[in-house]
């Protein structure tokens, strides 16, 4: 390339042109960009299913949906946002986009594989959307039996549709596993990538090791649902029990699949904005693999009051407690980052602070529910949901707002409104603590998770609580005017205008197809500020 | 362990040589190959599980399954992973003829394993011996045989429409070999394809003593 005369208005926008250019692309940058499509249009309907949620449970009793709409309403805004949304989020969009730039790379390792992770996340989304209009199903994201056996058929739709998703994860895991390894730049070991390839890195390990289990939990699910194997049928000799070891095997891992890459962004992000060198670069990274590593111990939590003995209930307590050590490494490292450095106030900075502080009171409700004692009064109440949501949404959510404001400029080119970017920030950190922090109080209180009524006496709090829930929705409408706005009017963007120190800026904004002009040697490590 | 030594070349635009892209297909594969182990890791959880709570159920379940069949099998999948090793080593020497006729004598091995699991399943499917609630077989002394065949059925399922994709791939790589496609300088798609093989070969070696030998 470097010979030739450079053309630098050719990037991998314009690089080849027409619908089915893009349907059919190998170029890493132009699947993320599906990705982003997709990922954005099932945030959508999975927002607009929280807000239904919200509205049924503004009043006591009927408001708006009957109890069935409300169980499947439920059902899919978990599944939705798990397994369209939160899980493909980072690594499948952010991830895809910026992984083989951090590395100087010119793709991920294996690109057709690449495309077809992207075709896998579509034709699961399509088969587990049929089963809205065929008895949709109704047993929440969890698929527990015996209760998903019983239900209507209609949940074997939504689990194949899992299945094959899974398949979408597992690729993504394996090609950043494989690109990680062998296509660095030269000059790049290990301890001079970036720390979001470090967080994709460790994300990548869970996806391969955990999802196949995914994978045969649901085939034996559906096998019993069309079959009656009898594995998890008590009356065929079977457990269901079982069912929920092999679910929380996958699924709790997969917590950190959402996590793990947010926290990268967020060491991104943290150490563009304070303009200071990372503290504590490798225990950041090696506090990625350490959660990767214990989250595959950890299931039983999930199970404290399912019958599972005492001494494994004080083992799993232990552990899931061990968790908390590697994600405060991380939080006092990011604080001790910002200390002393010059902080610009960008909306990817406020998304980075606003995760701090809602991913704090998320990690630490988790150690409260890690503790058995506090579990069998908290279990299966609001006060789950509330944990949840300060930990995926506070801490993925807004990670994922953070990265797309931080990386919009490189990736299309232009420039977003500040304005409305902290205007739309405003609404969703305030409407957000509004939704969920009643929610401890009302699960403290008893009010269990999932029901379609509550008593009268929790009505105030939940009212607060829909409140909340519509500011949230208000800003990310925000959100989405500042991204569409941005692509259309906005300004065009400088190839680097955080001064940030990673490959991905030593690039123009857009990149050209081959990532590249010239092969970046690396020579010092990746955030060398002062 | 095989090395392609050559500067010029096909390789995607993405790697620094073919040798580089080799080794990292091979990588790729080999990550793919921990994924099924994990699959086949559940069932083999569930099969330890039920048998250390039901051990007669499965000293019941494994007289009704004939432990010829298996032993022919096990020795067919033994010689077609030899000749899946061949057909690479033919394909390095550029031996593309013998390449072709090692790879087809994998592929009809291939067919034999699925007859021959046909030929049981059709006995056992006439006899009721079906998994769970759809278990029918009068004589059975254990009350809960119907789970043995749920986990038989489930693991030698699985493990057959692996066979199946497998015997798929193999004949994609013969016929890219017929094509002449293959030579000492780029061999990927059968070394990977080989990998996979051997998987499901190894597979087979843990399921023929779990299922049929137990008593």
């Amino acid at each position: 390339m470097s010979s030739a005369v450079i053309d630098k208005s050719k990037n991998y926008i314009n690089h080849e042109k027409g619908l089915w250019s893009w349907l059919t692309t190998l170029d890493h940058k132009r699947i993320g960009i599906l990705y982003m499509i997709t990922v954005m249009a099932f945030f959508l309907i999975g927002g607009i299913f929280a807000m239904l949620i919200r509205t049924e449970l503004f009043t006591a009793g009927k408001t708006i949906v009957d109890a069935a709409q409300y169980n499947q309403l439920m059902t899919f805004h978990g599944a939705i946002m798990v397994f369209m949304v939160i899980i493909p989020g980072i690594p499948a969009f952010l991830g895809n986009f910026f992984l083989p730039l951090q590395l100087g790379a010119k793709d991920v390792a294996f690109p057709r594989v690449n495309l077809m992770s992207w075709y896998c996340l579509i034709v699961g989304a399509a088969i587990s959307f049929f089963s809205l209009f065929y008895h949709g199903a109704d047993t929440g994201w969890t698929f527990y039996t015996p209760y998903s056996i019983k239900t209507d058929n209609g949940t074997i739709l939504l689990v194949l549709g899992a299945f094959v998703m899974g398949f979408s994860s597992i690729l993504t895991g394996l090609n950043f596993i494989a690109t990680t390894h062998r296509l660095r730049a030269p000059g790049m070991g290990f301890f001079e990538m970036p720390l979001f390839v470090w967080g994709l890195y460790s994300t990548a390990i869970i996806q391969v090791i955990a999802t196949p289990v995914l994978a045969i939990t649901l085939l034996l699910l559906a096998a019993e649902k069309t079959m009656g194997i009898g594995f998890f049928d008590p009356a065929l000799g079977g457990d269901p029990v079982l069912f929920q070891h092999f679910f929380w095997f996958y699924s709790h891992p997969a917590v950190y699949i959402m996590i793990l890459p947010a926290m990268g962004i967020i060491s991104e992000l943290i150490t563009t904005y304070s303009r200071k060198v990372i503290f504590g670069y490798k225990a950041i990274a090696f506090s990625s693999v350490g959660i990767a590593a214990v989250s595959f111990f950890v299931w039983g939590h999930h199970m404290f009051v399912s019958g599972q003995s005492e001494v494994a209930g004080v083992i799993f307590s232990f552990l899931t407690m061990l968790v908390g050590v590697p994600t405060a490494i991380k939080t006092f490292n990011w604080v001790a980052t910002m200390y002393k450095g010059s902080i610009q106030f960008q909306s990817p900075m406020l998304y980075a602070m606003g995760f701090l502080f809602l991913f704090t009171i998320g990690g630490v409700t988790g150690v409260m529910l890690a503790t058995m004692a506090a579990d069998v009064h908290f279990h299966d109440t609001y006060f789950v949901v509330a944990h949840f949501h300060y930990v995926m949404v506070g801490g993925t959510l807004m990670a994922i707002m953070g990265g797309i404001y931080h990386w919009f400029p490189k990736m299309f080119g232009k420039m977003y409104s500040e304005l409305g970017a902290q205007l739309s920030f405003a609404f969703i950190f305030v409407g957000f603590n509004v939704t969920f922090f009643p929610q401890f109080i009302l699960g403290a209180q008893g009010m269990p998770r999932r029901y379609f009524d509550y008593l009268p006496a929790f009505e105030p709090l939940n009212q607060i609580s829909s409140v909340g829930s519509w500011t949230i929705g208000v800003g990310f409408l925000i959100g989405l005017w500042v991204i569409i706005h941005g692509l259309l009017r906005g300004e065009k963007a400088p190839d680097n205008p955080w001064g940030a120190k990673t490959l991905e800026w030593q690039t123009t904004s857009p990149p050209p197809h081959e990532n590249f002009y010239d092969q970046p040697k690396v020579t010092g490590g990746p955030y060398e500020y002062r | 362990m095989n090395t392609v030594n050559r500067t010029a070349g096909e390789y995607a635009h993405h790697f620094e040589n073919a040798d580089h892209e080799f080794e990292t297909s091979k990588f790729g594969i080999w990550l793919f190959l921990c994924t099924e182990v994990l699959m086949f890791g559940g069932l083999f959880v569930a099969y330890f599980l039920f048998s250390n709570l039901y051990p007669e159920t499965f000293v019941e379940g494994a007289k009704y399954l004939d432990w010829k069949y298996g032993a022919i099998n096990t020795a067919v999948l033994l010689l077609s992973s030899f000749t899946m090793v061949l057909g690479i080593y033919y394909a390095q020497n550029n031996n593309t003829k013998k390449c072709v006729t090692s790879l087809s004598i994998t592929l009809v091995c291939g067919f034999i394993f699925m007859f021959i699991k046909y030929l049981e399943y059709a006995h056992k499917i006439e006899m009721g011996l079906l998994p769970g609630e759809m278990f029918s077989f009068a004589e059975a002394q254990s009350s809960n045989l119907g789970l043995y065949f749920s986990v038989y059925y489930m693991m030698t399922g699985l493990h057959g429409s692996h066979v199946l994709v497998g015997m798929g791939l193999i004949f994609w790589c013969i016929l890219r070999a017929r094509k002449g496609e293959f030579n000492s300088k780029y061999y990927t798609p059968i070394e990977c394809v080989g990998l996979f093989w051997h998987l499901v070969d190894l597979i087979w070696i843990y399921l023929f003593p779990l299922l049929y030998l137990i008593d």
